[in-house]
């Protein structure tokens, strides 16, 4: 018990010192993240509302295919990014490896299956609303998406917090490919980690406590912005 | 009354035409050999019980089902949004957008590329024939279910189509509602719309209708004028729908 208060005192402290260091590894973290899902986002809603417009052969098979990805375990993904950008890896040319740019691809690929999966689920039942009212506008299927991602835009908003929440709490794919390198590629993540291996457990405890306030003020943040949107009016 | 803008009159389009038109779901003749030619001006009514098939007919009429044998044929058939000679619909049940009333007709105005200098004047012009200026903020979903059906009407009247199906489209309007409905169907008529309406109500049949399609069980029972139906029904099945009788 006496841990859990110590952790709060030490995160109130760090936080109120204005910590350069605490500071920096915040930054990163949502830095990392929120571009993660913010290119998760752009390429699962595509893929969401085109597999909700298009039908083809096979159309199942990649829906199964995307649920399955949804549940890839971060240490598998981070170890497939780590060989493709290792030095001897087909993109090893690029010197990705241990940069914040690894941990973003690392980040995109763990969450745009669940993006995807989940705006497909949501887009779809939408799609099967308005079905007849485009095809007896004779819609292109790109009308068809533009018109789905617009009018499913409250939902996805909550997708897109579903895919922020698994990235900024991922910590087994962004240590891989990033290193944890202090004052580089360290993450709250990465740093908790750390701490808790080095037996600072205090000190992981506030860093676990910020990163859940952080967690939490980004979806406040979100949600109001969205209560603000006059969005509330178009359920 | 005659020919008040010649919007559409310039370029007739062609009759919509059915032959030998079937159409089997999981082995069931939905629709059994429909033979029938509309003319492109007036109001075609259909009639005919529950589960006769007459939402069936509008969907194959609007090419949203594909008919298992037989042929339609009409110059809207491929027409692209937009041209005088396209094609709405208004369902049985409203298909509207997750927007707002004004937003729901902006949209297809849109689509069909209606600058947007004209767009305002338009909408707000379509929003007060339905008698909805007040409710144009609300979400089309919270609408009542007349004001619904007013909102799909006007939106589906707001491209100027050559052909506008209804489908039931006053079964459960007031009577208020119902007479603003029908004002507007009349005046899109008036001005060289083809309406198909799809109703159970025989004075309504009679105060719209110029032909009257009977549909039993799949089959085209009769077509001919409203007057004359009235006079005689040609079918057991049609007299005995109208008597509100079931058939023996
Ligand atoms: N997709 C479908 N699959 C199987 N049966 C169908 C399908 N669509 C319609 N039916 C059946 O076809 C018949 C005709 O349906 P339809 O909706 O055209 O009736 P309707 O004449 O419009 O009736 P109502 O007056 O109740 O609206 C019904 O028996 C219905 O159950
Ligand atoms: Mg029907």
């Amino acid at each position: 018990m006496g841990e859990i208060a110590d952790a709060f005192w030490i995160a109130f402290n760090l936080l109120l010192s204005f910590d350069k260091e605490l500071y920096s590894i915040i930054g990163l973290s949502l830095k990392v993240s929120l571009s993660a899902v913010a290119i998760s986002c752009a390429l699962g809603f595509t893929i969401g509302a085109g597999l909700s417009v298009y039908r083809f052969p096979g159309h199942r098979l990649i829906i199964i295919i995307l649920n399955a990805l949804m549940g890839l375990p971060p240490v598998v993904v981070g170890l497939i990014v780590y060989l493709i950008l290792s030095r001897s890896g087909p993109l090893g040319v690029l010197g990705l490896l241990y940069t914040p740019t690894a941990m973003i691809i690392a980040q995109v690929m763990l969450i745009t299956p669940l993006v995807a999966a989940l705006s497909i689920q949501m887009l779809e039942e939408l799609h099967l609303e308005y079905d007849e009212f485009f095809r007896s506008l004779r819609l292109t299927n790109f009308a068809k998406m533009k018109t789905l991602l617009w009018d499913g835009r409250r939902g996805l908003v909550t997708v897109g917090l579903a895919g922020f929440g698994r990235a900024i709490s991922e910590v087994g794919a962004v240590m891989i490919v990033g290193g944890n390198i202090n004052h580089l590629t360290r993450i709250m993540t990465t740093a908790i980690a750390l701490e808790t291996s080095k037996g600072t457990l205090a000190l992981a405890l506030a860093l676990g406590i910020i990163l859940i306030g952080f967690s939490l003020a980004v979806n406040a943040a979100v949600m109001l912005l969205r209560s603000n949107s006059k969005g509330q009016r178009y359920a | 009354m005659l020919d008040k803008t010649s919007e559409h009159s310039l370029q007739l389009p062609d009759p919509v035409r059915f032959r030998d038109v079937s159409l089997t779901i999981n082995r069931q003749e939905l629709i059994a050999n429909i033979n029938c030619t509309l003319e492109h001006t007036g109001v075609s009514v259909v009639m005919g019980p529950n589960g006769a098939g007459k939402s069936l007919f509008l969907r194959l009429l609007a090419g949203l089902l594909k008919p298992t044998s037989g042929t339609i044929t009409g110059s809207y058939i491929n027409a692209k949004p937009g041209t005088t000679s396209s094609l709405s619909m208004v369902f049985q049940d409203p298909v509207l957008l997750r927007r707002t009333a004004h937003a729901n007709i902006a949209y297809v105005l849109h689509q069909q590329k209606c600058p947007e200098e004209q767009l305002a004047e338009k909408v707000g012009n379509a929003l007060k024939t339905a008698r909805l200026e007040r409710q144009r903020e609300t979400p089309a979903r919270r609408l009542s279910g007349g004001e619904q059906q007013r909102l799909a009407l006007a939106r589906a009247l707001v491209v100027r189509p050559a052909i506008l199906l209804l489908d039931e489209a006053t079964a459960s309007l007031d009577p208020a509602s119902t007479h603003i409905v029908e004002g507007m169907a009349a005046d899109a008529a008036a001005t060289g719309t083809k309406i198909i309406f799809v109703t159970h109500d025989v004075r309504q049949a009679k105060r719209v209708g110029d032909d009257i399609l009977f549909i039993h069980e799949g089959r085209l029972l009769t077509h001919k004028s409203i007057h004359d139906f009235f006079r005689d029904p040609g079918s057991k099945e049609a007299q005995a729908y109208l008597d509100g009788r079931v058939p023996e």
